[in-house]
């Protein structure tokens, strides 16, 4: 197990790099969204309603991907669309992480009833059916870009705290614990300086991942409309749009899914690519 | 130095909860692992541990070092009583008696590099010159100074043992234990580790408890053997005359099972 591990080569990783570039420029446009979107997001035009993508004929190039059936400008919608999503994907996914990441930490490493409690926890939070929570948290709490982040971290702490007690439960049985113990460290500072950066891969792994479905996430609920408010351009609501005029305007449909499709993939791969290109053991 | 030994051992008792025999409410019945082992280490003796698998060698061994607290009996340190002092009033006491682990990949660990492994103990016990005093480390078991840069999974195990001794010495420790320490280490490693582990008791004037499967191993190294059987002890005495006339039925039967070219022969 040991020696295999050092004769693992990695390519510096094409995965890391683009997936790090799709985000990054993700980013730049939802930080520098109104300085970067060519249209006002919200502005309707019925008689610029419909306009193809540019590459097509009738293309307006002001509308480089098309405008919706209300004329508003897609490219425009999509970036200030982001702002939405990675807000929520940063949020939510670092509240997720530090919350199930804390308690799967304390339950694997101290076990005891620590573990008993934490444990029975997830065992009756995953029982139950997780959209089904979704819905039931964001009717109790109300729309709103909040109840959306909470209802994420409400459900989704389990898959940390999960996972990390397993991996904290396998690293404090190894032999540079005792040994560190042997040293005279302290319990809480073995966790936190010993047990934790071996445990840290997989949890910005993690982390990553749940960014990714944060996204998912705040799209489906804006595509069944329990997001914010309807004139904020979301990449759910886009995509629930883009549905009904499927026949007569592909583009309103198909960019916003494209983009969501990219982000969610570009999550999940930045994740494993850090953890290929910065964790020594396996460098 | 003083006559008192480096650890006493009095009637230790030692049990583990058995959670497979653990009722649905109230406590888990207790396997006795130990039943009242005592032993005398004087200072600078070699101590050689050895007996059948699940005999209670590595529990001995971490009650020793105070991994385990016993559940009654008591274990003198230089005359001080450890048996059950807290992690916080032990903590002085750490820098005296240290360990080396069997597995060098599991007891180093693998996100920190060689010299971080080895600057730990010195850092956690405040000595001063931290860095120096790694490099006399390293110096001392034969390993170049610019491994202090390389992660355990770029050493070879023999190299990683090496590492495992270098941070249990860099404390200037009193006692070693060292568990099958070469037991995961081909023919050649094995003989360069206990070599070093032989020249070092004599330069440092360590006290070592060394466990092992081994009994050759044991009998080129160790001055003192103590067989272990079930918890208890079957016999204590100068490695040359147990092995020359095993006392106890179950020394002799060990010695008869593990197979040995030719017990007479001198060692080198
Ligand atoms: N944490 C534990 N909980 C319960 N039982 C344990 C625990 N650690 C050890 N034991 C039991 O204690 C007994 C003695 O274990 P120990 O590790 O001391 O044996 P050993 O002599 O070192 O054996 P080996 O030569 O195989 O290393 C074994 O039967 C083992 O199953
Ligand atoms: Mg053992």
């Amino acid at each position: 197990m040991a020696d295999g591990r050092s004769q693992v080569k990695r390519r510096a990783g094409a995965r890391l790099w683009l997936s790090a570039t799709w985000l990054g420029l993700l980013v730049l446009g939802a930080v520098f969204a109104p300085l970067i979107a060519p249209q006002d997001p919200l502005a309707q035009d019925l008689f610029g309603a419909r306009l193809p993508p540019f590459w097509e004929a009738g293309a307006d190039a002001a509308f480089p991907l098309g405008s919706d059936s209300l004329g508003r400008d897609v490219l425009s919608r999509i970036i200030h669309g982001a702002r939405i999503a990675l807000g929520v994907a940063l949020i939510a996914g670092t509240l997720t992480c530090l919350i199930g990441s804390g308690l799967g930490l304390i339950a694997g490493y101290f076990r005891g009833w620590p573990d008993m409690v934490i444990s029975r926890l997830v065992d009756i939070w995953m029982a139950f059916p997780p959209v089904l929570f979704a819905i039931l948290l964001i009717a109790v709490l109300g729309t709103g870009l909040s109840s959306i982040i909470i209802a994420i971290v409400v459900i989704d702490w389990t898959r940390f705290a999960r996972v990390i007690r397993a991996e904290a439960m396998s690293q404090g049985a190894m032999d540079y614990v005792a040994s560190a113990q042997v040293a005279g460290r302290k319990r809480f500072s073995i966790l936190l300086a010993e047990i934790l950066p071996n445990v840290l891969p997989t949890i910005v792994v993690l982390l990553t991942l749940e960014m990714g479905i944060a996204v998912i996430v705040e799209a489906i609920l804006s595509f069944v409309n329990l997001s914010i408010s309807t004139d904020q351009p979301t990449w759910g609501s886009m995509i629930a749009e883009g549905r009904l005029s499927i026949h007569q305007a592909w583009w309103v449909l198909v960019f916003p899914l494209v983009t969501l499709f990219l982000t969610v993939l570009s999550f999940s791969q930045l994740g494993e690519g850090l953890k290929d290109h910065f964790d020594p053991v396996l460098r | 130095m003083s006559d008192t030994p480096i650890y006493d051992i009095e009637n230790l008792h030692l049990s583990f909860p058995d959670m497979a025999h653990k009722p649905l409410l109230g406590p888990a019945p207790r396997i006795e692992i130990l039943k009242g082992i005592s032993l005398t280490i004087p200072r600078g003796d070699v101590v050689g541990i050895v007996g059948g698998s699940g005999s209670g060698k590595s529990t001995l061994g971490r009650a020793m070092i105070r991994l385990l607290e016993p559940d009654s009996g008591s274990i003198r340190f230089e005359g001080q009583d450890i048996t059950h002092l807290g992690e916080d009033a032990l903590r002085p006491l750490r820098r005296r008696f240290q360990m080396i682990f069997q597995d060098p990949m599991s007891s180093l660990n693998p996100r920190r590099t060689v010299g971080a492994i080895i600057a730990g103990p010195l850092r956690l016990q405040g000595f001063d010159r931290v860095s120096q005093r790694v490099d006399q480390a390293l110096d001392h078991v034969g390993l170049p100074r610019a491994f202090r840069k390389r992660y355990p999974h770029e050493l070879s195990g023999g190299q990683r043992q090496r590492v495992g001794i270098a941070r249990a010495i860099a404390t200037e420790p009193d006692f070693i234990l060292a568990d099958e320490i070469v037991s995961g280490l081909d023919v050649s490693s094995q003989a360069q580790v206990l070599n070093l582990l032989e020249q070092l008791v004599r330069e440092l004037g360590l006290t070592l408890a060394f466990i092992s499967h081994d009994l050759s191993v044991i009998r080129r190294l160790c001055r003192h053997t103590l067989v272990l059987h079930l918890g208890e002890v079957v016999e204590y005495r100068e490695t040359a005359a147990l092995f020359e006339a095993p006392q106890a039925a179950y020394t002799r039967e060990l010695l008869d099972a593990i197979p040995l070219p030719d017990l007479k022969q001198v060692w080198a």
